[in-house]
């Protein structure tokens, strides 16, 4: 069997779709590290946790967030199933900022009980991720 | 009698009420129009999630997943019902629908121990003062409604379910049929029925690798499809809602506009009625001189 050429994305939160396109090459946050995703890829069902993902269509890159969910892997075709996600452009930068901000706070001062300072850590994850994909779709723009 | 002044200043009340109907008909049709929107951009996670669901239960036996485990009690046994109406009124028999459907629920179901949930400032002043115990409740649904609302209704639904509390959950809601048409269902949330994958779309022989494992990712998917379920809940109860303020703020305009025209009618009578009794007095006036 000839390997595909392209991998089908279908990309989906349960509020939206994100992304629907033909693709090149995608890497994913899986709850054990993040993986790339190659045409002809061998079937695999993934857990996500929260972090980035780009997936690449010729010489373009896009940037995505993934809070959680899962993913389907198949030789030709990768169904993205995420909790929550946003594509770079749509990130709120001074919502982001500002969550990193007063997470940061809190943490300084450990005087909440351990499971507000563990919703604590979450946020300031969310918020890093979120920064770091919207800068690094920032520098692409820039070149 | 009115005086054809009274009668002027009715038909203009009727007249600003019947604007403002007719503003909130155009209002709830645009909202309507969004609404719809995300119902539907719901379907294509709920479609995915099932094909993954049913591919995996080839690799595992779903039943033994807490969410999905039937119990002796599911049928009989605690029920958690979640009533979701709006926060506003102005809507017809919106509201109304859903909180005589849980009525209905619980005078045929005395024998089962009922807690109820309730979603929507209707419901929680209307289904509150029944005696009968509320679990939660969660009013001032913003105007966007996202996956962290569902979460937050779906979360003590799931709890109680897995510790044992409920034997069972049930959404109550308004389902969006037609812009003339909405219905309420119940419908089963726990322990939560896979629906069935659609014709030609079986679930695929891949042999797949999981990572972490299957128990764990089926445990991650059942999780968010509980929660996309109650988000589809809550966007078809959002968009009925607005079908049913629309269909309701239309017949207002149109009950006004023949209160108007009733009015005018009655008001044109009364001034002929004067007219008439002026010529004649001016007529006897003259025969008399």
């Amino acid at each position: 069997m000839a390997l595909p050429t392209h991998i089908r994305l279908e990309f989906v939160t349960p509020e939206r779709a994100i992304a629907h396109d033909e693709v090149d090459e995608l890497q994913l946050p899986g709850e054990e590290g993040a993986f790339g995703v190659l045409p002809g890829h061998a079937p695999l069902l993934a857990a996500l946790r929260t972090g980035e993902m780009w997936y690449r269509k010729g010489g373009d890159v896009h940037y995505a967030f993934i809070d959680g969910g899962f993913a389907e892997v198949l030789p030709d075709r990768v169904s993205i199933m995420a909790q929550v996600a946003e594509r770079a452009e749509d990130i709120d930068l001074q919502r982001a900022e500002a969550a990193k901000l007063r997470a940061e706070n809190r943490l300084s001062r450990p005087t909440a009980a351990d499971a507000d300072a563990e919703r604590t850590r979450i946020a300031m994850l969310r918020a890093i991720a979120r920064l770091s994909v919207a800068q690094r779709s920032r520098q692409r723009h820039h070149h | 009698m009115p005086s054809l002044i009274d009668m002027r200043r009715r038909i203009r009340a009727v007249k600003s009420t019947q604007q403002i109907t007719k503003a909130m008909k155009m209002v709830a049709a645009s909202k309507l129009r969004r609404a719809q929107e995300r119902v539907i951009a719901t379907r294509p996670f709920a479609g995915q999630a099932r094909q993954v669901l049913a591919s995996i239960a080839s690799r595992v036996d779903p039943a033994a997943h807490p969410l999905l485990a039937r119990r002796a009690g599911t049928e009989t046994g605690a029920t958690l019902l979640i009533a979701i109406s709006a926060d506003r009124g102005l809507c017809g028999s919106f509201n109304t629908n859903v909180i005589k459907t849980v009525g209905s629920v619980l005078r045929e179901n005395t024998e089962r121990p009922i807690s109820l949930g309730l979603v929507g400032r209707k419901s929680r002043d209307f289904l509150g003062r029944r005696g009968v115990p509320v679990r939660f409740d969660y009013v001032n649904l913003p105007k966007v409604i996202t996956y962290a609302e569902a979460e937050a209704i779906a979360n003590p639904a799931v709890s109680d379910f897995i510790e044992g509390k409920v034997d069972s959950v049930h959404l109550i809601y308004n389902e969006f049929k037609s812009v003339i048409a909405q219905k309420v269902v119940v419908e089963q949330l726990l322990p939560f029925v896979p629906e069935p994958v659609a014709e030609g779309q079986g679930p695929r022989t891949a042999e797949y690798l999981f990572e972490p494992s299957p128990e764990r990712i089926l445990d991650v998917l059942l999780q968010r499809l509980v929660v996309a379920q109650v988000l589809r809940a809550l966007l078809e109860s959002n968009a009925a809602f607005f079908a049913a303020q629309m269909t309701a703020m239309d017949a207002a305009t149109r009950n006004s506009r023949e209160m108007m025209d009733s009015l005018t009618l009655y008001m044109n009578k009364l001034r002929q009625a004067a007219i008439t009794r002026e010529i004649i007095e001016v007529v006897s006036g003259s025969q008399v001189s």
